[in-house]
């Protein structure tokens, strides 16, 4: 007998999969997925995994995810599976990619680092010194960043 | 006398100089420095060049032919250790030792003649201010000073736009900020050169230069050496430059300093990920025995958030100089200074005392320094 289903499948949107057990409400966190004002929203935690042991999945309907928005991902999901669904199926496949630095999408969380002046108008960007263990520092005062904390200082 | 413009020279030329021969013609910029050579007894000085800045329209055209020396070479900023190789480190030391009777006085040379320095000053400072004041100075520049009190920046100027102030006034920045980043915030803002002077707990690269042309100068060497860094290794930018440059050279590194002011983990893990060989402890009495250097530094009381967490370790090193009766005679007693009690002065007139000539070294040193950051190639002798 098949698995029933935990959730319904989505006629368009986001399918985040393997999202490492737990960190989903991390992830749209990081999506800036305002819960009380976004598309309808599925997710599911814990659930078993071939691949990764346990897991959790998000389906975010009607909203096509941009691979800006999914690079963010890598920070706390960098093995997220992602589709785009379009009429049920799936139209395309995305990959999650950590680059160098990202550059605007979180900002620095030592408190005498320059960027915490919000008045201060460059960018704000960590520089990713290494991938395995994830290590991100900022790129103005060189302190490694807590990978749990950033998703709180998501921009 | 009044020296024309480049580019008008043939309509409006008052003074006889002879018209550029056109078989020569390719040679284009040796031309103008025998035209400028000939008229009058002028002599055209040696200024360093950047063509981005130039074509920014902020230097006139004399300037982009006289130069004589690498144009579009240098104008390189100096925030970490990082920010250079070993080569380039051994070779800016070097470029120090030719300049030391310029340093002294001995000989002028102005490397630098026509060129300012913006010395931006955020926080306290008594030599590093004044060395580089010093050295810009001694190689015939000029310096702007400008400090938090008494400018813009007390009225709430972000540091960008007093940063773009300065990229109009000056060819070079020097800046030391308390806030950790704000040198490297500096040079994404600017286009003009960036030395980074010290940027809160962060790091202090052109003292680490210094610190490294006094060990050269007292032990001929930077490799293999036995190092001791004592005293508030959390705060102390100093010895986070410090021990990233003696790993590169093969230091045996030991850190000393209570448990509260331990060099942060992910410096002494950088340390180790590198190749340093390095030990932490608490206990000084015993390094001092087969140390070659001993970097004494002050427990900085403006960095602890909490005045009584000071108040545990203040004065808790104090070396005088009955205690370096077992140091090796070579061995040499550094500090950045300020000093408060962590060095007697006792010591001072021991052999081991070198802080005060460490404390010269930033003339040389950042002299040469600004010549590297503003492409000025310093001749192999200077002043001959």
């Amino acid at each position: 007998m098949s698995e029933m289903r935990r959730v319904t499948a989505i006629c368009n949107g986001t399918v985040v999969d393997h999202i490492p057990a737990g960190k989903s409400l991390q992830v749209m966190q990081m999506l800036r997925i305002n819960v009380g004002r976004s598309n309808p929203i599925s997710l599911v935690m814990n659930v078993p995994s071939g691949k990764v042991g346990r897991k959790d999945v998000l389906k975010i309907e009607d909203r096509e995810l941009t691979q800006e928005e999914l690079d963010r991902l890598a920070l706390i999901a960098p093995n997220a599976s992602v589709a785009i669904i379009r009429n049920y199926g799936v139209a395309e496949k995305r990959q999650i990619e950590l680059g160098n630095e990202l550059v605007n999408i979180a900002s620095c969380s030592f408190w005498n680092c320059i960027t915490q002046n919000s008045r201060e108008p460059l960018p704000h960007k960590l520089r990713v010194v290494s991938t395995e263990p994830l290590d991100v520092r900022c790129s103005y005062c060189g302190r490694s960043q807590d990978i749990d904390e950033l998703a709180d200082s998501i921009l | 006398m009044t020296i024309p413009p480049l580019g008008s020279e043939c309509e409006n030329q008052s003074t006889s100089v002879p018209p550029p021969q056109k078989e020569t013609r390719t040679g284009v910029r040796e031309i103008i420095i025998d035209w400028a050579a000939r008229i009058s007894d002028f002599k055209p000085t040696v200024i360093g060049f950047d063509p981005n800045r130039a074509s920014r329209g902020t230097r006139n055209t004399y300037d982009r032919y006289a130069s004589g020396f690498d144009e579009g070479k240098g104008m390189s900023d100096l925030i970490t250790m990082d920010d250079l190789t070993n080569e380039e480190i051994i070779d800016i030391l070097d470029t120090a030792e030719k300049l030391l009777p310029v340093a002294r006085g001995e000989v002028y040379a102005p490397l630098l003649q026509g060129k300012v320095l913006g010395n931006l000053f955020f926080e306290n400072s008594t030599r590093t201010r004044m060395s580089f004041e010093a050295a810009m100075k001694r190689l015939g520049g000029d310096v702007l000073n400008l400090s938090s009190v008494g400018s813009s920046v007390a009225k709430g100027e972000t540091l960008y736009d007093t940063m773009q102030m300065v990229d109009g006034y000056s060819d070079i920045a020097v800046i030391r900020h308390p806030k950790q980043g704000a040198a490297q915030y500096s040079a994404d803002a600017v286009d003009i050169p960036v030395l980074n002077a010290g940027d809160g707990a962060g790091n202090h690269p052109t003292q680490t230069m210094l610190d490294l042309f006094t060990i050269r100068q007292a032990h001929g060497t930077l490799e293999g050496l036995n190092i001791v860094l004592v005293g508030d290794l959390r705060y102390g930018r100093t010895t986070h430059s410090l021990s990233h440059a003696l790993v590169r050279f093969g230091t045996k590194l030991t850190l000393v300093s209570p448990e509260s002011l331990n060099m942060p983990e992910e410096i002494v893990g950088d340390l180790r990920t590198h190749g340093g060989d390095v030990t932490e402890s608490d206990d000084l009495p015993s390094m001092i025995p087969e140390a070659d250097v001993i970097y004494m530094t002050r427990i900085q009381k403006e960095r602890f958030p909490d005045e009584d967490e000071y108040a545990k370790v203040a004065g808790i090193y104090k070396m005088t100089a009955d205690d370096l009766k077992v140091a090796k005679k070579t061995m040499i007693v550094m500090h950045p200074l300020p000093r408060v009690d962590e060095i007697d002065a006792s010591v001072d007139v021991t052999g081991h005392a070198h802080y005060f000539k460490q404390a010269f070294n930033g003339v040389p040193t950042r002299m040469a320094l600004l010549c590297r950051s503003l492409g000025v190639k310093v001749p192999k002798k200077v002043g001959a």
